[in-house]
């Protein structure tokens, strides 16, 4: 399996880093994984929100070092 | 199941132009069909050329204006439409008034639009005013 594509999204804020995963996931194949660096703590909420309400899949969500880490697969 | 949003953007200030293209990004990028009217003080932005930086009304805004992380309204606006296919429709009145043709606003933007359109078009939708 590939590595996921990693977004850095760093030390943007809301709605930056979301939009930043979207324009990738637009881009992105059905399979594909996306992983999302984000300081900006609202990200830990609406980027889940957003993948469940447009039927993406969330691999995993975690903090390491002050930076959330955010594993998402496109579905469709 | 996906929502129809218009907004008004009247004010050319710049926490009101960052609330209105965060909800118009977002609405728009969730799947929600978002329309957006630019009319007096919030349209100069979208002229080409046009550089005056839009004014603060508080705090907040003098923090955003500070913090090279926050995205532009105009940015946000540009996600709307590339990224959730919103429209971003010009005042017809406040092009008249202001002198412009549709080729001096930015590509972004869809065709003039009156009032009594854009009220129609709103019909059943939840209207926010900015």
């Amino acid at each position: 399996m590939s590595e996921p594509r990693i977004i850095d999204a760093r030390d943007t804020f809301c709605p930056g880093p979301l939009m930043e995963l979207i324009s990738y996931m637009k881009r992105a194949s059905v399979g594909d994984e996306l992983e999302l660096l984000s300081t900006d703590k609202g990200s830990v909420n609406d980027v889940p929100e957003w993948i469940a309400k447009v039927g993406h899949e969330l691999i995993s969500s975690e903090q390491i070092d002050n930076v959330w880490h955010i594993k998402v697969r496109k579905a469709k | 199941m996906s929502r129809k949003i218009h907004i008004v953007c009247v004010s050319g200030t710049r926490e009101k132009l960052q609330m209105a293209a965060m909800i118009a990004s977002v609405a728009a990028a969730s799947g929600d069909e978002v329309s957006v009217f630019f009319s007096m003080n919030a349209l100069p932005y979208f002229v080409k050329g046009y550089a005056t930086a839009a004014p603060v009304e508080g705090s907040f805004g003098v923090l955003m204006q500070e913090d090279g992380g926050v995205p532009s309204f105009k940015q946000l606006f540009k996600y709307a439409a590339e990224l959730g296919d919103a429209r971003l429709l010009p005042c017809s009145m406040a092009i008249d008034l202001l002198k412009v043709s549709t080729e001096e606003l930015d590509p972004e933007l869809g065709p003039p639009t009156g009032l009594t359109r854009f009220l129609s078009d709103a019909e059943g939708a939840q209207m926010l005013t900015f």
